[in-house]
């Protein structure tokens, strides 16, 4: 097991440079101007040279290689530097954002909390939901709970968050005043009521998120649970006079996990990269309306930088969901 | 005894009562929301509307310019002038004299070196201001005293009021951006986030496309001001969403630039918890005329340029005809309501230099048709005319817009009806106005046979507005595609009164010869037909006070001003 996670996270190196290769010259073909959103009243020649002062005049391979050692060598430096209270990286250039002119790490870092937040905690949730709805609606296929819970999931699946999101503000904030339709980023959690007040503005986002994920998760807790009611080695449990809880529970349940657990493993890294729409509706700021004010904006850097991040999660995860494979399902080898 | 000792106290209360209304902090907190997040607090560095009115709470220029669009002196004592001896009669200097005893928010004084920093700050040719056209023509600025600055040109400058006035040019502190000058400028993160400034506030926390927390500056030049002690100034998140936190849940107390359609501001309005507010400048919405021939089948490099004239659009009766046919009314009911009204003008205000242009808003499909017909385009077989072999056929493009995309269909219904065939089509507005030169689909590389956009101009005068529309400002393939000339009008009558307003500095003679200039390009020419004259409305809750909405100024140039009522 060891040697396979060795030569898989060697083999990622290539795969990663790669995707960094591919992100930057997508980013390149792409239409699109960060000079955009300056106002038409900016005469030309002075957009020219904002353009200039941004580094957009140097050749395209001096970019990326600017871009690679400020994002392999520098930014490890500065975190390095962060942790341990020296300065390995003082004086050496960062990846700048094309918006703000700052680092765009520093940004990511104060995007986080929000992000692991609020659509963090809808992941979680929503796996807390699901797993028992999948186990229960298979156990008890076709009957009514089990319709309901395929109605929900389906209803989950197919309406929009931007729909939902916007019904929840519109029921919850405008017409009953519950919660505030607008979430407060600088909000601490220092006592009581200030945890009363964070856990109301992040209650709709969450709901609107964990409804969705949950719907996903728990079709594929019942699907896989379903496959594996059915075999042989239930009936023989059965036969040889366990309860059901036990064979339900305990056999079956053991089985059906391991397809769901490299789902949700491959989930989580969609955590990191935010809920784009989610996060536009009720104004989270996370890491997806980052992602998406930086798109419209053209700040390169920014995109580049997040959309790499987002690849090496996957890759990590997908390493991850493959070892639990191995661990939980004793009969698989890698070696 | 105790009733005279309460009559007494009674007495003292309603006399501190105003006194404690006007104190520094005294109505708490103010919550801002924008629904474009600022991203940086330096406005030299970011042309972004969203960075200048974030910022213009913190950092101020010279003086402004209020709802009227008249001049009014913020650092400054008075705004120069020829009369009161400020301005050169020679109109080649201005001498601005700051307040005494200013400091800024770090209690340091606030001296004429700090604005002779800013102009090197913004001049710097390696630093990629922003705001460089303000300090064009520039040639030295001289610090006379501690109190006073003056500004050279190298020619004679009608209008001085470009450095330092108004929300692009505020000052900023020395000692904060010395070693921020030229290529080091986005390396200072700190001083570009948290600007020292003298305005009502300064910044606590600066969150990059998020929010921003602010309180009020402990300097400021008002001992009464501002009222709030502090400020949330959030960003992000769309029109709709900003309206409803004011109008609708009350969260908000401000929502700026609710570019949302008539009918859901007035839903929006139901419920009762504030007020939109709607003011004019100079936005103009528009339709170019594309004076340059882009088919497709010329070569690249020749396509939308001189070279080629258009087949069609160049005949000027074509050109009146698709302007008569709008019918500007319904185009402001459908797509602005309050916040906007139907103009013929290019230069819509202020008073002084808007024309008496009114002949556009007059629907006449009829009129249309008959100077057509007179003009030789007769109608095909199919209803589109045509005049030896050349159909009146045309590509009409803008960005991506709801409301814009409503304009396109209703426009080419109207062209119908005179026998133009139109061809609609909509770029992403981060393409259309980005100015790539390497993508066909930028407005000013222009291929197309029309296209529609809004455009304004910063303060209130419109010399470089229409110094735009000169033969030299095209954009072609030997500038880079770059050029403020979409149309690529040329008039070499035009360019000579764009030269005479230039070297004109009485201001009556400036307003004629400059309706003079509109005149040309709009009814004489139809080159550019104008549609909407697009104001702003924002909207605040009905407890906030003070609100003066302001086109030509940053919309929270009064923002010391502000209180909460009752």
């Amino acid at each position: 097991m060891l040697t396979f996670t060795i030569r898989r996270l060697v083999l990622a190196v290539p795969t990663l440079l790669f995707i960094a290769l591919v992100i930057f010259s997508l980013l390149q073909l792409a239409p699109g101007d960060p000079m955009a959103q300056v106002p038409l009243t900016v005469p030309p020649e002075v957009k020219e040279r904002m353009r200039e002062a941004l580094g957009l005049g140097a050749p395209v391979h001096i970019q990326f290689f600017k871009w690679i050692v400020q994002f392999f060598w520098v930014e490890p430096q500065v975190l390095f530097d962060n942790i341990f209270g020296t300065s390995f990286s003082e004086g050496k250039l960062r990846v700048l954002s094309w918006q703000t002119r700052s680092p765009v790490m520093d940004i990511v870092v104060q995007r986080l909390p929000q992000t692991l937040w609020v659509v963090g905690m809808s992941y979680v949730l929503g796996v807390m939901i699901a797993l028992p709805i999948g186990i229960y609606s298979a156990y008890r296929q076709y009957s009514a709970f089990d319709q309901i819970g395929t109605f929900v999931s389906m209803v989950g699946f197919s309406v929009p968050t931007f729909f939902t999101g916007v019904l929840l503000i519109v029921i919850f904030s405008v017409n009953l005043g519950w919660f505030p339709s607008i979430y407060d980023t600088t909000h601490k959690v220092t006592d009581w009521e200030s945890f009363m007040f964070q856990l109301r503005q992040m209650i709709m986002p969450v709901a609107v998120l964990a409804l969705y994920n949950a719907a996903q998760i728990s079709r594929f807790m019942r699907a896989s649970m379903l496959d594996n009611l059915n075999q042989d080695y239930v009936r023989t449990a059965r036969a040889k006079g366990l309860g059901e809880k036990t064979v339900v529970l305990v056999h079956v349940l053991r089985n059906s996990m391991i397809p769901v657990v490299t789902v949700i493993a491959l989930g989580v890294p969609q955590v990191f990269g935010g809920a784009i729409i989610t996060e536009q509706v009720f104004k989270v700021n996370g890491l997806g309306q980052l992602l998406i004010t930086s798109i419209e904006a053209n700040d390169l850097p920014m995109v580049q930088t997040l959309t790499f991040i987002f690849a090496l999660l996957i890759v990590v995860f997908n390493l991850i969901a493959d070892v639990l494979y191995g661990i939980l399902d004793l009969r698989i080898r890698y070696d | 005894m105790t009733l005279k000792t309460t009559l007494l106290g009674a007495v003292a209360l309603a006399a501190i009562a105003p006194a404690a209304f006007a104190e520094r902090g005294a109505d708490g907190h103010v919550n801002i929301i924008y629904w474009q997040a600022p991203s940086i607090l330096n406005p030299y560095l970011s042309g972004g509307t969203k960075d200048l009115e974030s910022a213009s709470m913190i950092i101020e220029p010279l003086g402004r310019y209020d709802e009227t669009g008249a001049l009014v002196p913020f650092l400054a004592t008075e705004i120069p002038t020829i009369e009161n001896g400020g301005v050169s009669e020679d109109l080649t200097s201005i001498t601005w004299k700051l307040k005494p005893d200013l400091l800024w928010s770090d209690g340091t004084s606030v001296t004429a070196n700090d604005v002779k920093f800013t102009a090197e700050y913004c001049m710097h040719p390696e630093g990629g201001c922003a705001q460089a056209a303000k300090f064009e023509g520039v040639s030295a600025v001289e610090v006379i005293d501690d109190l006073t600055v003056k500004v050279t040109f190298s020619e004679s400058k009608p209008n001085p009021y470009g450095p330092f006035m108004g929300a692009q040019a505020p000052i900023i502190q020395a000692a904060q951006f010395a070693d921020c000058l030229g290529a080091k400028a986005p390396e200072c993160t700190e001083a570009n986030f948290n600007p020292i400034g003298t305005g009502p506030f300064r910044v606590t926390e600066f969150r990059p496309n998020d929010v921003i927390s602010l309180e009020a500056n402990p300097n400021y030049r008002d001992p009464a001001k501002p009222a709030f002690a502090t400020m949330t100034f959030k960003g992000g998140g769309d029109a709709t969403a900003a309206g409803r936190a004011v109008l609708e849940t009350g969260e908000f107390d401000y929502a700026w630039n609710l570019q949302l359609a008539p009918e859901v501001i007035e839903q929006m309005q139901a419920g009762g918890k504030g007020q939109t507010i709607a003011a004019f400048g100079s936005l103009v919405e528009r339709i170019m005329v594309n004076m340059t021939d882009p088919s497709p089948s010329l070569p690249e490099g020749e396509r939308a340029t001189a070279k080629h004239p258009h087949p069609f659009l160049t005949d000027p009766a074509v050109r009146a005809a698709l302007s008569m046919s709008i019918d500007r009314e319904l185009l402001v009911e459908i797509g602005y309501g309050q916040a906007g009204r139907p103009t013929c003008n290019l230069v819509p205000a202020p008073a002084l230099y808007a024309s008496d242009n009114t002949d556009c808003l007059t629907h006449d499909i009829e009129g249309a048709n008959a100077m057509l017909d007179e003009a030789g385009w007769t109608r095909g077989a199919d209803g589109i005319r045509e005049k030896d072999g050349v159909r009146l056929s045309v590509l009409f493009q803008t960005s991506t817009n709801a409301v814009r995309q409503d304009f396109q269909a209703l426009i080419k219904q109207w062209w119908d009806e005179i026998g133009v065939e139109t061809e609609l089509r909509n770029v992403s507005a981060s393409v259309f106005f980005g100015g790539d030169p390497g993508s066909p689909d930028t407005f000013q590389k222009f291929y197309a046979d029309l296209e529609m956009y809004a455009n304004n101009f910063d303060g209130t005068d419109p010399e470089a507005y229409l110094a735009a529309q000169t033969c030299d400002k095209a954009p072609r393939p030997e500038t880079q595609w770059q050029g403020e000339n979409i149309t690529r009008f040329c008039d070499p009558t035009y360019d000579a009164m764009v030269a005479e307003l230039g070297r004109t500095g009485e201001l009556e003679k400036r307003g004629e010869i400059a309706r003079k200039l509109n005149d040309m390009v709009t009814k004489e020419s139809n080159v550019i037909i104008p549609l909407v004259d697009r104001g702003r409305v924002s909207a605040h809750s009905n407890t906030l006070g003070g609100v003066v909405l302001n086109t030509w100024d940053s919309e929270l140039w009064n923002v010391a001003d502000w209180y909460r009522t009752e």
